[in-house]
């Protein structure tokens, strides 16, 4: 699969990195200070983050890769002139530390002024955000292993084959400049994702929570052994514009594909599908959107790439696009004030909303169910890419559970399709909304979303199982 | 250090129980720079050096990484992999079973000529700022952007069965992009290819040869020329695919579904399953007579992303027929899933993106050969046709059967001449039925191994640059358009 973009949370504060057990928030403060000791340029910023993940993986109902990874990542920004760079290591020793620190400010000299840097700033004020759980970062192999033996030994029962992971994770990060900002985030992650497989169909379910008690592998595996039951010998009918009642997950992976047309940058640059359509009317009355990294659901640091605060932005208001977000720069360009959704500088894309919060409707998919008359009930979508950045029209397959509703009720498995679909005009077409909840799935990170019934949905082509 | 790194892992790994052991000790190096509209939009260099240890203990696999490269965080990295195979032992159906392989002793370097981190990154800047400033020159684009990356990866493998393999590989890549937005109307125009140009195992010179700067107007051009071409219809027609295209065809619609890890489920629950089922194996028709690929990861080939001398489980690089004359006729294959097939040996794609990562199967270089055709004798050979250039997006299903691909151009063939230019071009169809249509394809000549440096697989994700030689080939009765259809 050919990547466009990270699925995973971009990296706003600058680097990537691990072994949580290994490195406190003092010690990664320590390498800072450093740093800071060694650096000769005019501002410095770093970013440290250490992180610790674990991945169980099955398939063939048994355990065929199991990983762990121990990572560290520093990462430097050197100022000098108006110009600025960045460089980075995993190294901790002196003469590691120094030349990252020499190559960032030797990169910053060695090209024109950057005319929109700003100066770094100071401390600042954060909201306090809870996402690090001890239950998660104490998980181990064993407890992975054991939950995923279950969950074989279930889809043995049944006669049926089993897939997926379960990973646990943590990481502690912090950023530090020459002005005396100091920010500070941990937080632990734990996702379970399981694939159900009969000899003709397939049945799908996700979760990703902070807290690994909140994840049921169990109860996932056997709404994905449901679907791949209740899809076998799927039919094949002819594509067109039908109904379309999406799951969270389904709805999740197609909006994900709108986060950055909402930046400052992409309007700017004219990339975006909002540009010329600010303050318009083009989604239905039903559709409010914000970013929101305060959310309970949501997940994230309370501060973009360059320590600024993030702040609650509503993104659409019943339809209409109200606002977008700002880098420090962009928001300068822009004249307006930054949202602190910036991306860790230098680069080109400035910022975007990360924490997408849909508000939800009543409705439970089941009532979606039996009020329609003739549609599909899609689970998971697969391989979205955009066809059309401006129409925002959007392909991709359905996949592990696609359903014929007929009459108000589910009549059994259909052959996957493959859709093109404007998403500016699926949210005009949104007749039902259920409630938000924290959604997973494989083309964007988890954001919270509602299942949606859409109609006039266009799945142009059918495949073969 | 390398080697000690390594040989501490392979110790730990047996005292503490591990039945077979391999380390990967990697030193990666990379530098990435953009511009955009005349600025700097990223400019970073890093370094990242780790230890990857994978063991069979108790019959089943355990892998771990550490970048704490002392002995102690050495042995406790090895140790903590013995003890994760030891919990993968709980859900064993059997023992892990390896096909055989040689143990070797090497040291291997991609050839390049010019070291791309030797050269001043302010050169590096200009060049890219030059092309930017050329795009920007044509009226109507709205955004110009250029890129450059370069990676030197430094690699050790070890094994428990006596291997010692060390590997430098050099890779390089370019690219420009114009965009255009008028009239509720965004194009694009990429060069020398989309989503981050060209990429091969060279060095810097691969950067002088693509020449950005001289191709940067007319790029510009084409990406505002195509507001105001004829968009393209809905039909069965034939197509022409230009070789970049055609190389991602190859990578989406043969590369991936010859996985055998895949075909044998265990990419089910994220990357998908395949439809070449092991019974298909020099039984199906993939395509049409004319129609041989090959995966091949060896330095003849050319400096492909795939090209190495061992692969990261230490199997020397292979030359394997995937489809030969039309026939489906190999699998990319581990020392496992070898195994699992009744196969006698592994043919070398085992591939890890760092040493945080367990080395999974991936493509290499996988090739499409070249047949006999002039272009010029192929577009005059063609009496009506949709000629569809650079590609704008991509998707297929999950078991690699039905596809659809847009480009960013197209012209119309008519009577022998390439004709108008066409905006939205785009195909779709079910893959064995689109390789059996092929009825004309270029030769050497007109053939470029293109570097696809974002190819994601795995969980974690692991993202790994792969090889795919192609030239411009002619299809028949394919389905275009519906992706813009109403």
């Amino acid at each position: 699969m050919i990547r466009t973009r990270t699925k995973s949370r971009p990296n706003i504060t600058g680097g990537r990195a691990n072994d949580g057990a290994r490195f406190t928030s003092a010690a990664l403060e320590k390498i800072a200070e450093r740093i800071m000791k060694f650096s000769e340029a005019g501002e410095t910023e770093v970013e440290i983050s250490s992180t610790t993940d674990a991945l169980t993986r099955f398939a063939n109902n048994t355990i065929h890769q199991n990983v762990a990874e121990h990572t560290l990542h520093i990462s430097v920004r050197a100022v000098v002139d108006g110009r600025t760079a960045r460089s980075a290591t995993n190294k901790t020793d002196d003469e590691s530390l120094r030349r990252v620190t020499a190559a960032a400010t030797r990169l910053a000299k060695n090209q024109p002024e950057y005319p929109d840097l700003l100066p770094m700033f100071g401390p600042q004020k954060y909201n306090r955000v809870a996402r690090f759980f001890s239950a998660t970062a104490a998980a181990t192999p064993q407890d992975r292993a054991r939950a995923v033996t279950r969950v074989c030994q279930m889809a043995e029962k049944n006669k049926q084959t089993a897939a997926g992971i379960f990973s646990t994770g943590e990481v502690q990060s912090v950023l530090v400049n020459s002005k005396g900002l100091f920010a500070s985030y941990k937080e632990t992650d734990a996702e379970f994702s399981v694939t159900v497989l009969e000899s003709n169909s397939s049945g799908w379910a996700k979760a990703n929570s902070p807290d690994i008690r909140e994840i049921k592998p169990d109860a996932l595996a056997a709404r994905a052994s449901l679907k791949a039951a209740d899809s076998r010998s799927p039919r094949e009918l002819p594509p067109g514009h039908y109904t379309a009642i999406l799951e969270p997950s389904a709805v999740l992976d197609l909006v994900g594909f709108l986060f950055y047309d909402f930046a400052g940058t992409a309007v700017l640059d004219k990339r975006s599908c909002f540009n010329d359509r600010m303050g318009k009317k083009i989604f239905g009355d039903n559709i409010t959107l914000w970013d929101d990294v305060y959310h309970p659901l949501q997940a994230g640091a309370p501060y973009d790439g360059e320590g600024f605060p993030r702040q609650k932005v509503l993104l659409v208001d019943r339809g209409v696009p109200k606002n977008l977000v700002y880098a420090r720069a962009t928001a300068k360009k822009m004249k307006t004030k930054p949202t602190g959704h910036g991306f860790a500088l230098p680069n080109e894309y400035g910022e975007a909303p990360m924490n997408l919060v849909f508000a939800g409707g009543d409705k439970s998919v089941d009532e979606m169910i039996r009020s329609t008359e003739r549609g599909f009930l899609v689970t998971r979508l697969w391989y979205i890419r955009e066809v059309d950045p401006y129409a925002k029209i959007l392909t991709g397959m359905t996949r592990d559970g696609t359903f014929l509703v007929e009459n108000g009720r589910v009549a059994g498995g259909i052959r996957n399709f493959r859709f093109n679909q404007s998403i500016l005009e699926m949210l005009s077409n949104v007749e039902m909304l259920g409630p938000a909840v924290r959604a997973a799935g494989e083309e964007s990170f988890e954001m919270v979303v509602p299942a949606m019934k859409v109609r006039n949905f266009h799945f142009s082509e059918v495949t073969k199982f | 250090m390398m080697h000690d790194c390594a040989n501490w892992a392979i110790e730990t790994a047996k005292l503490r129980g591990a039945t077979y052991a391999d380390a990967r000790v990697m030193d990666v190096r990379q530098r990435d720079i953009s511009t955009k509209n005349g600025e700097v939009g990223t400019l970073m260099e890093s370094e990242t050096l780790g230890i990857g240890i994978r063991v069979v203990a108790s019959g089943a696999w355990g892998f771990a990484s550490t970048d704490r490269l002392t002995r102690e965080g050495v042995q406790a990295c090895a140790a903590e992999a013995v003890a994760i195979a030891k919990a993968s032992a709980l859900a064993k159906r059997e023992d892990v079973a390896l096909a055989p392989e040689q143990t070797y002793v090497d040291t291997w370097q991609n050839p390049f000529l010019k070291d791309p981190f030797h050269i001043p990154v302010e050169r590096q800047i200009d060049l890219l700022l030059a092309a930017d400033k050329e795009m920007r020159r044509v009226k109507g684009v709205t955004l110009a952007e250029g890129a450059m990356s370069f990676r030197r990866i430094d690699q050790l493998f070890v094994s428990s069965t006596g291997s010692s393999i060390h590997q430098l590989k050099m890779q390089s890549g370019a690219g420009i992009v114009a965009t255009s937005f008028s009239d509720g109307e965004i194009q694009k125009r990429s060069y020398p290819n989309s989503f981050g140009g060209q990429h091969t195992l060279e060095g810097y010179e691969l950067i002088e040869s693509i020449d950005l700067v001289g191709n940067a107007q007319r790029t510009g051009e084409e990406a505002v020329a195509l507001h105001s071409a004829a968009q393209c219809p809905e039909r069965t027609s034939t197509i022409i695919l230009g070789a970049s295209q055609l190389s991602l065809q190859i990578h989406e619609s043969i590369g991936h579904p010859i996985e055998l890890d895949r075909v044998l489920g265990q990419e089910a629950n994220f990357a998908g399953m395949s439809f070449l089922t092991v019974e298909k194996l020099r039984k199906l028709k993939y395509g049409s007579e004319i129609v041989n690929v090959v995966a091949d990861a060896r330095l003849a080939h050319g400096p492909g992303l795939g090209t190495f001398a061992y692969d990261d489980e230490g199997v020397p690089a292979q030359c394997t027929p995937i489809i030969t004359n039309g026939l489906f006729t190999g699998y990319l294959s581990n020392r496992e899933t070898a195994a699992a097939i009744g196969g006698t040996r592994s043919n070398g794609t085992m591939r890890t993106e760092s040493w945080n990562r367990l080395p999974i199967i991936r493509m290499t270089n996988i090739s499409l050969n070249p047949g006999a055709w002039k272009y010029d004798e192929l577009i005059a050979d063609t009496d009506d046709a949709i000629l569809m250039e650079t590609n704008r997006s991509w998707s297929i299903d999950d078991r690699r059967y039905h596809f659809q691909f847009s480009t960013e151009i197209g012209w119309e063939i008519k009577n022998g001449k390439k004709t108008r230019m066409i905006k939205n071009p785009s195909y779709s169809g079910i893959t064995t039925e689109f390789w059996n249509s092929c009825d004309a394809i270029c030769s050497r000549e007109y053939w470029t191994l293109w570097g696809t440096p974002n190819c994601g697989k795995g969980q974690p994700m692991q993202t790994m640059g792969t090889g795919h030689g192609a030239s411009p080939a002619r299809f028949r009765n394919i389905k275009v358009g519906v992706a813009f259809a109403k």
